[in-house]
């Protein structure tokens, strides 16, 4: 999202928020009025990594989400251990800070399993599922979107419709039901978080598309005589590049907790698999005795989601050169009171 | 001073300079600009957008906020300092929308979109006036009628929303002489407004400074739209005063060759014009403004020393109509030369003389 | 405002049809659910006797047309997990509690998200703004069992604060600070970026320019706008507290509510119960819907309902 709100204003990795965003977005493209696309796209470019020096906070996450990437993608090669490898001898070791040793440097479980390369592997898991749904969910969606505001009309006042009923529904709730049903597996959460996650990327393309179709360029280009397909796709498409990253980043943050809270509940996936969120769930049975078992995968989901979202919010300040200007009034704002309380 | 307290200036704009700190760079956005403004007198500030005359309004109400920053100069209100000394805040706080008010260009957000009209005119006689509410709604009501709204009683229950741009102008309009103030700034308030709608405002506002005794200073990019209303007009190019003159004689014989361009490039209804001309060229990037005169480098008259040095604000004396009469200005004007108010004109162009010289000869 | 009425119930009624719809499909495809009622021994007769008897023997589309016939007479059949009780009889339960604890959290929500996100509206990129932008993205980033799990550490266990689990209405504030907490991060970065919005706009500097006090201008002219977006996302994080994130708080503390039913009702494939919770829950959705919607309207003129 090119920065609301609406914009704008911190990251949050709710479907909501990104709806509202979105249309503070909206709101501020169409101020923007006759922009053209491609000016923002160069200076979208040209300032990426010169931005992400100056935000530390987002840094810091990229480079923290790179070593978790790393060890995820990796985890079969750089793992110490195999996710449920260890029998009874080898369980409770501490961790390396409380007296245990080198070879279970974050200790083990009740079950005798290393908990560092357990968190590896769960990392993997966590994240392709997250993976896997930002792009099922968003394909989807932004399918739909382009379609219901593009045709508009009938199409867009059903697309809609469906959109709106699927949004009242109890998410969390439904989604519990439906892997019950299912059975759970990677595949069954996939499917039911994509289920429950992809109205946002309509509504959000939608919102762009008819936003874009008022633009002069567009129209210019429907009267030169480009075909719809043609309009929609080198036209209109490339306007969503920025919000659509920034929400499918958001989402993702969504995600990893949606799939953390599942199995959690219990619901999610079952032993051998091993995720983020399973970790947590094995925490709870030994939670007074070895609570370190429910905090070390509680923090590391909640750190991948506080980095994901500082990355959205360094996307944001990237994408969009008014927000960049607002940040730096900001920071001169406060060196300039800085150099007039040294004076007085 | 000479004269009656009347000829007194309320407000002296003195050698302001404003700056704005951005991302890439400082913009020098009001460079060393002086002016007064009498008793009862309208004044226009003309000038294109970027010319810093927005800015200059806003720092006759204290509110230049971050980045920008008036780094040299002073605006005195009545002799008080509305830019720094120790009670500052509590002079701009007194001043400010009692004694100076302003109204702004864009009349459809200028107005809180969730409040009712009346409420928002209430809630300056309250703060200012500290009437009571019945009382405060009364004179709201008067208000409304003043500026020639039909209704007025019904209309203070209204929202903006529910209102049309000219009308809505009116209600800023009304809310800005709600404290009866001695100074309206009035920031291109006819800009977004159709071209109808635009004369009744401006025929309102004349209306009412003679009405009121107003101190008006009218903002605005149109030399068209200050020639009906203004007593002076002043010129603003780059960040500087290019040309300060009575209203008539502005019209009449532009010193300034930017005057001249920008009236050769307003339609006008009175003279029959060929054709308009536009100046070519773009106006100075101000975060590096140049040595010379900002203009020269789209001045026909340029000469070298125009973009070698900084021309100031000087006496011009208008083209002798007979010359009799002109010598005489002239003795006058010799003895008040350091009060540009009373001098009548003044210009910063080198040029000027020699140019009044080529048309006199022409 | 009639017309809007009626528009709204109706959309009402298809999200609750819609829900409940889904949730019958789905919940008839999980198998016989005549093995989870009945004991393994129990001898063939019995249980024919069993499915006749909740009509499981039926086509499903018969069972769902009895089905939503029952449903609105309110009939959603016995729950099998508590010895044949109403159904509704059991939600109805167990309700009492949720309410008491997504209202409190959501009270807390409110009190906290609105001053918090206009402290840090008044000075962006300050420090004071920094520092709650921070403490809000940790507060929504952190996962909500995790967060509740280390209130519950630091209470019960390391300063044997309180007993969790029914009990007077002290009980109810960690439980209720767990569910508030994101809720909390995300509406004081929405308060925030809406009141920032707000202090920039024209009709500010407007009002600055008439000479109204800062105080007033914040507290009322700024708030008053940004409360119409703050209004829907409010609304919407009512929603998601009663019906997802109370599941998650209730499972934590062993909160005996909706949420802890609706997982006991799910583990143990007790339809009717199921449905049930989800019925009602859908028609909480949707009566939150329609009350974000008036709330909208009252706060700002230009919505017509």
């Amino acid at each position: 999202m090119s920065e609301a709100n609406p914009r704008r204003a911190g990251a949050t990795a709710t479907d909501e928020f990104s709806a509202r965003q979105q249309e503070v977005d909206e709101a501020r493209a169409s101020e923007e009025g006759q922009e053209g696309r491609p000016y923002e796209l160069r200076a979208a470019t040209q300032g990426i990594f010169g931005e992400l020096r100056a935000d530390k906070a987002g840094l810091l996450a990229a480079i923290f989400l790179t070593i978790v990437l790393i060890g995820a993608v990796f985890a079969p090669w750089l793992a110490p251990q195999g996710p449920v490898e260890g029998n009874p001898s080898t369980a409770s070791i501490d961790p390396i800070w409380a007296g245990g040793t080198w070879a279970h440097v974050l200790g083990t479980d009740a079950q005798g399993y290393d908990v560092l390369s357990r968190l590896m592997y769960g990392a993997r898991t966590t994240l392709l599922i997250g993976f896997a749904v930002v792009l099922i969910a968003g394909l989807f969606g932004v399918t739909l979107g382009l379609i219901a505001g593009y045709r508009g009309g009938r199409t867009d006042r059903w697309l809609m419709r469906w959109v709106d009923v699927q949004v009242a529904f109890p998410g969390l709730l439904i989604a519990l039901i439906m892997i019950a049903v299912l059975g759970p597996s990677k595949t069954s959460l996939i499917f039911v978080l994509s289920f429950n996650g992809w109205m946002v990327y309509a509504r959000m393309t939608r919102g762009v598309v008819l936003a874009a179709k008022e633009r002069p360029y567009v129209e210019a280009a429907e009267m030169v005589g480009c075909r719809p397909r043609r309009v929609m796709f080198v036209h209109i498409l490339p306007n969503l590049t920025s919000s659509l990253v920034t929400l499918a980043v958001l989402e993702f943050a969504r995600i990893i907790l949606a799939e953390a809270t599942l199995s959690f509940l219990g619901l999610g996936l079952q032993f051998p698999e091993v995720s983020l969120g399973v970790m947590a769930n094995g925490g709870r049975d030994s939670f007074f005795s070895l609570p370190r078992l429910a905090i070390i995968p509680g923090v590391v989901i909640t750190l991948i989601v506080l980095a994901v979202n500082f990355l959205a919010s360094w996307l944001r300040v990237v994408f969009d050169p008014q927000e960049r200007e607002k940040r730096f009034a900001a920071g001169a704002t406060t060196a300039a009171t800085t150099v007039e309380g040294a004076a007085t | 001073m000479i004269g009656p307290p009347d000829d007194a200036p309320v407000l002296e704009v003195d050698h302001l300079q404003i700056d704005f700190v951005t991302r890439r760079g400082t913009v020098h956005a009001v460079r060393d600009v002086s002016f007064t403004i009498a008793h009862g007198e309208t004044v226009g500030l003309v000038g294109e957008s970027g010319s810093g005359k927005s800015v200059t309004a806003q720092a006759l109400l204290g509110m230049i906020e971050l980045p920008g920053k008036i780094v040299g100069g002073d605006v005195r209100w009545k002799g008080e300092s509305l830019v720094h000394g120790p009670g500052v805040r509590r002079t701009i706080e007194r001043v400010r929308g009692a004694e100076i008010a302003m109204v702004f260009q864009d009349p459809m957000t200028s107005l809180d979109p969730v409040f009712t009209i009346g409420s928002q005119i209430v809630e300056v006689l309250r703060r200012h006036r500290r009437l009571g509410r019945k009382a405060a709604k009364a004179r709201a009501v008067e208000l409304l009628d003043l500026v020639g709204i039909a209704n007025p009683a019904a209309r203070i229950k209204q929202y903006p929303f529910e209102m049309s741009g000219g009308m809505r102008q009116r209600v800023l309009i009304a809310m800005a002489l709600a404290c009866e103030p001695a100074l309206l700034v009035a920031d291109e308030p006819t800009t977004a407004l159709d071209v109808t709608i635009q004369a009744q405002i401006l025929e309102l506002i004349a209306e009412l400074q003679r009405e009121l005794q107003l101190a008006v200073l009218l903002i605005t990019h149109d030399l068209g739209v200050v020639a009906g209303v203004c007593d002076r007009v002043a010129v603003m190019y780059a960040g500087k005063i290019v040309e300060d003159a009575p209203a008539a004689d502005l019209y009449a014989e532009p010193a300034h060759p930017y005057t001249a361009g920008l009236l050769g490039s307003t339609p006008r209804l009175d003279i029959v014009l060929d054709r308009l001309v536009a100046i070519e060229g773009a106006p100075p990037d101000l975060r590096l403004p140049p040595p010379g005169c900002a203009y020269a480098t789209r001045c026909p008259h340029a000469v070298e020393r125009c973009e070698a040095e900084q021309p100031s604000l000087e006496r011009f004396v208008a083209l002798p109509l007979a010359g009799e009469a002109s010598e005489e200005d002239a003795v006058l004007a010799e003895d008040e030369l350091d009060d540009p108010a009373r001098t009548g004109r003044t210009v910063a162009c080198f040029r000027a003389d020699d140019l009044r010289r080529q048309r006199v000869s022409a | 405002m009639g017309r809007y009425l009626s528009q709204r119930l109706g959309q009402g009624i298809v999200v609750i049809l819609g829900v409940t719809t889904l949730v019958f499909v789905v919940t008839r495809m999980i198998g016989d659910p005549v093995n989870f009622i009945l004991p393994l021994s129990a001898s063939e007769e019995q249980r024919a006797a069993l499915r006749s008897d909740l009509g499981f023997d039926r086509s499903i589309l018969s069972q769902f047309g009895s089905f939503l016939r029952d449903a609105v007479r309110l009939d959603f059949g016995n729950s099998t997990y508590f010895r044949n009780e109403d159904a509704l009889d059991v939600v109805m339960r167990f309700l009492p509690k949720t309410l008491q604890l997504a209202a409190a959290g959501m009270v807390m929500a409110l009190l906290l998200s609105v001053p918090l996100g206009a402290i840090a509206a008044l000075r962006p990129g300050g420090l004071l703004d920094k520092f709650l932008v921070t403490l809000s993205l940790i507060g929504l980033a952190t996962p909500q069992f995790f967060l509740g799990q280390v209130i519950l550490l630091l209470t019960s266990v390391k300063f044997n604060l309180v007993q969790f689990g029914d009990g007077p209405w002290t009980h109810l504030i960690f439980p209720a600070l767990t569910l508030a907490l994101p809720a909390i991060g995300r509406l004081t970065m929405v308060t925030r970026s809406a009141m920032i919005d707000e202090l920039n706009s024209q009709y500010v500097k407007a009002a600055r320019a008439k000479g109204v006090a800062a105080r007033r201008i914040v507290g009322v002219h700024a708030l008053r706008n940004a409360a119409i977006p703050f209004v829907t996302l409010f609304g919407w994080e009512v929603i998601r507290a009663l019906a997802g994130y109370t599941l998650v708080v209730e499972a934590v503390f062993d909160w005996p509510g909706l949420g802890d039913l609706a997982i006991l009702a799910i583990r143990e494939r007790d339809f009717f119960l199921i449905q049930t919770i989800v019925f009602i829950v859908a028609i909480m959705v949707v009566l939150i819907n329609i009350a974000i919607d008036v709330a909208y309207k009252i706060v700002d003129p230009r919505v017509k309902l």
